[in-house]
């Protein structure tokens, strides 16, 4: 029976130990604490029981020495507590350079997954133990939350925005994928696993399967198919601004401002491209919303990505696509 | 002898009360009802997570349960409990009142609550609603295809209760104590309840605003929330718990006032740091108001927005802690009985002590990721606001139940009952907190094996918890008619309620009384009148 009564979780990432470590001080905190005040009821309760001869005399009403104490050094120690939780959070929030990236589509009620090398896969994550994996993911409907108890990390999914995460698994195994955020009738269902390779295996497993397109390159077929080539050509004299290199660049907008072009720029523009109107052009492009699926989404960005600063965008995705997909 | 109980007989005299205390017994009879309506729904949700499998109902069914379950108890009971029924019994006594300041708009509240009730009621006989009692968009205003419109409604009119309760007392301890009950001579279940009205009449109208919204985008189509109409789903959450977190401290607040008068009672003792408790409810009432992020760490919002709603969480902590140490050194030299009420009291601090200490867990940025939406937080919030609010409520209720009915309960059941429903909480939530640590998301209908063994010691637990509950029902029914007859004073306690008779005559007092002394002047010169 007691072997049935799991209390702690498997620890399969570089962060499970650190939210660990917090939580092992919270728990023993709290136990002190606890008791502390059990102790202090109890042993007033006995004493001072109605029927006991306890000295009462010169009975306090307040001491504000006490009060002091007893404010400052809680607000002490919870400011501790707080700089550790947040030194945590930026670590999470703050993925390492060289990560192994995944698009994420959830949706009622399934995990929608596709490697950059154009393995696709459902409910299902294949990764390789030691390798920082970074996950950019939208929804398609609700919002949804992508919980991995094992990896200690949780991040909401949600419709209209790219959110990421990032993790580094450390142990080989399966482990459990939820759904955190309530996501309608099969919320209990929308959970999968994660199953964390030895490198070696990894690399067989994604080479099992080739059939599939890279994210960039189906990204650059529908890219040509819906006619953005025609205006956003590298050529001069285009009617939309060129796409070459421009991904993590500020770019100057008409009116003044400056955004950064990111993946929800990069969104924001393809849905409703007068919000978003590049300095120096006409507001000529038509809106894209509702045309495109979310994977589709993710898939032109992926292919705006890898149109590196070289100067002709039509050599450059295949010269970038080798590097990106080699390096997952 | 004449008493507001008897004055005037019938169902009309009832409906047409303005007398708060009748209003208060209105506002019993509405709450309890809610209350046993959202325990069926509990206990249902329980014995569905008897086994992995959701084998007892449908997911549908399922998550109409645990949303009815939320929407009858945070709504219904959790919130007016309190306030509506000690608050509206106690506040113009306390401080030597003939009624509050607006009777009319009493009794018209507990109409508001009634009819949104009503709705609320029919919602769930209709069909139900699914969406969880927090109504996340755009799943609540695009994809739900259950009665949230009239659920919605619902809540949009009892808040108003909410709001007209909250001025009423607020207007109340402003204008109408009686000579001589000067602030700071107020008894701290007075400051306890104004804290929670100043919370009431600014947060209610924000979720009656956001209500109106989801309204709009679901009947509508106005694009506010959803991003395919071009709206901003996270704008839904921080409206929503622009007021949602602040209601807590409504529940909370008020049970506090509750648990002062308790250990101060029992102790035969004037509360310790009386000051520092009654500062700490508007501390509480105002940083409160600052931390509803803290429901959005992994809802993608920005790092500082969230570490500054972590830093103000832990800020808000230490309020909490300062009660829960004053009501400790308050049994210190005193002179300690153990009935009912006291259990409850201690009760309330075991539980209110486990539940504040988990929130530094969830308060920890970098901790909350893993245990947000699991059943962690449903541990937490469970102690803090099930555990606060009906140990404060029961134990008050026994407190001045010979005060509010004339008539004693039994004792020895009383006691009994408290012990149960300690402990069977205990069993029902404490579990929980391992269950969240391990993953076990909430809201899932069917979970993996591993989890069984815990979820199985949780519903047990809850099984003892509702015969704890039943108990009472049965023996203060039972005490009204066979009860016996209490005296103006029968726990010796400090407080113009104590000085009229029991029940108390219409106009609450026959002289308007006079205050010459502090709050709690226990043991100062026997069990005189503080009545000038």
């Amino acid at each position: 029976m007691l072997s049935d009564l799991p209390l702690f979780p498997k620890q399969a990432s570089s962060m499970a130990w650190q939210v660990d470590a917090l939580y092992l001080f919270l728990v023993a905190l709290s136990a002190v604490m606890s008791l502390l005040i059990a102790g202090l009821l109890l042993t007033f309760a006995v004493r001072y029981r109605a029927k006991s001869r306890a000295d009462r005399s010169n009975a306090p009403e307040g001491n504000n020495t006490l009060e002091m104490i007893w404010t400052l050094i809680p607000l002490g120690i919870v400011m501790f507590i707080f700089t550790w939780g947040a030194g945590l959070y930026f670590h999470m929030a703050r993925p390492p350079e060289d990560t192994m990236d995944v698009l994420v589509v959830g949706k009622r009620w399934m995990w929608k997954l596709q490697h950059l090398s154009g393995r696709r896969e459902i409910n299902e994550l294949h990764v390789p133990v030691g390798r920082a994996v970074k996950l950019t993911m939208t929804s398609e409907d609700v919002i949804h939350s992508f919980f991995v108890p094992a990896f200690r990390v949780k991040m909401d999914v949600l419709p209209g925005r790219y959110s990421t995460v990032w993790f580094k698994p450390t142990r080989p195994g399966t482990y459990h994928l939820f759904c955190a955020e309530y996501c309608g009738t099969k919320h209990s269902q929308m959970i999968g696993s994660v199953v964390v390779m030895q490198p070696d295996d990894f690399q067989a497993w994604l080479g099992g399967d080739v059939s599939d397109l890279t994210p960039a390159q189906a990204g650059e077929r529908l890219f040509n198919s819906l006619g953005c080539i025609t205006c956003h050509n590298p050529g001069s004299g285009a009617r939309g601004p060129a796409l070459t290199g421009l991904f993590g660049r500020q770019v100057r907008l008409a009116g003044g401002s400056a955004a950064t072009a990111d993946e929800i720029y990069l969104r924001q523009s393809i849905e409703d491209p007068r919000a978003m109107q590049v300095e120096g052009f006409e507001p000529l492009m038509p809106t894209y919303r509702g045309m495109i699926s979310e994977e589709g989404m993710l898939q032109i960005i992926e292919y705006i990505k890898t149109l590196g600063p070289g100067p002709s965008a039509g050599a450059a995705p295949s010269a970038a696509q080798p590097a990106r997909g080699g390096g997952s | 002898m004449s008493h507001y109980l008897n004055h005037d007989y019938g169902i009309r005299s009832w409906l047409l009360t303005k007398d708060h205390k009748r209003i208060a017994l209105l506002y019993l009879i509405s709450a309890t009802v809610m209350f046993m309506i959202g325990g069926i729904f509990a206990l249902l949700v329980r014995l569905e997570l008897l086994t992995p499998a959701g084998d007892l109902m449908q997911s549908e069914t399922y998550n109409k349960m645990f949303t009815m379950h939320g929407i009858a108890m945070v709504f219904f009971f959790l919130i007016p409990a309190v306030p509506a029924v000690l608050g509206n019994f106690l506040v113009p006594m306390m401080i030597g009142a003939r009624d509050l300041a607006f009777p009319r708009v009493n009794l018209l509240s507990w109409y508001i609550y009634t009819i949104g009730a009503l709705f609320t009621l029919w919602a769930m006989i209709s069909g139900g609603v699914d969406t969880g009692w927090t109504f996340y968009t755009p799943y609540s205003t695009a994809w739900s295809n259950t009665n949230v419109l009239v659920t919605g409604v619902g809540i949009f009119i009892t808040g108003f209760s909410s709001i007209l309760t909250g001025l009423n007392f607020i207007v109340t301890i402003h204008r109408m104590r009686a000579p001589g009950m000067t602030w700071f001579r107020l008894p701290l279940f007075i400051w306890a309840h104004y804290a929670a009205s100043i919370i009431m009449i600014l947060g209610t109208p924000v979720v009656a605003i956001t209500i109106l919204l989801l309204a709009l985008e679901r009947g509508l189509h106005l694009g506010i929330f959803d991003p395919a109409l071009g709206g901003d789903p996270v704008l839904f959450q921080h409206l929503f718990w622009f007021y949602s977190h602040p209601a807590v401290y409504i529940m909370i607040l008020p049970s506090m006032g509750v648990i002062s008068e308790l250990v101060a009672c029992f102790s035969r003792k004037r509360v310790f740091g009386y000051s520092f408790i009654a500062f700490s409810s508007l501390t509480i009432a105002l940083v409160g108001f600052l931390v509803w992020g803290h429901h959005m760490f992994v809802s993608s919002q920005s790092v500082y927005a969230g570490l500054v709603f972590s830093v103000l969480s832990f800020v808000v902590a230490v309020p909490s802690a300062v009660k829960v140490f004053n009501w400790t050194a308050t049994l210190y030299k005193g002179t300690i009985t153990f009935e009912t009420p006291m259990i409850y009291a201690f009760g309330f601090i075991g539980l209110f002590t486990i539940g504040g200490l988990t929130g530094l867990f969830l308060a920890s940025i970098g901790l909350d990721v893993h245990v947000h939406d699991t059943y962690f937080i449903v541990a937490h919030f469970h102690y803090i606001m099930v555990g606060g609010v009906i140990m404060g409520y029961l134990g008050g209720l026994h407190f001045w139940w010979p005060k509010i009915t004339g008539r004693m309960y039994s004792e020895f059941w009383g006691r009994i009952s408290a012990a149960i429903i300690f402990i069977g909480f205990n069993l029902t939530f404490f579990p929980q907190f391992i269950l969240g640590y391990l993953g076990m998301p909430r809201r899932y209908h069917a979970y993996p094996e591993e989890f069984q063994v815990l979820n199985v010691m949780s519903t047990a637990g809850a099984s003892i918890l509702g015969v704890g509950y039943l108990i009472p029902l049965v023996y203060l029914f039972w005490s009204m008619r066979y009860g016996k007859p209490a005296s103006d004073n029968p726990w010796g306690a400090r407080g113009l309620e104590w000085t009229t008779p029991s029940p108390p005559p219409v106009e609450n007092f026959p002289v308007t009384p006079v205050v010459t002394e502090e709050a709690y002047a226990y043991g100062t010169h026997g069990k005189e009148s503080p009545v000038g």
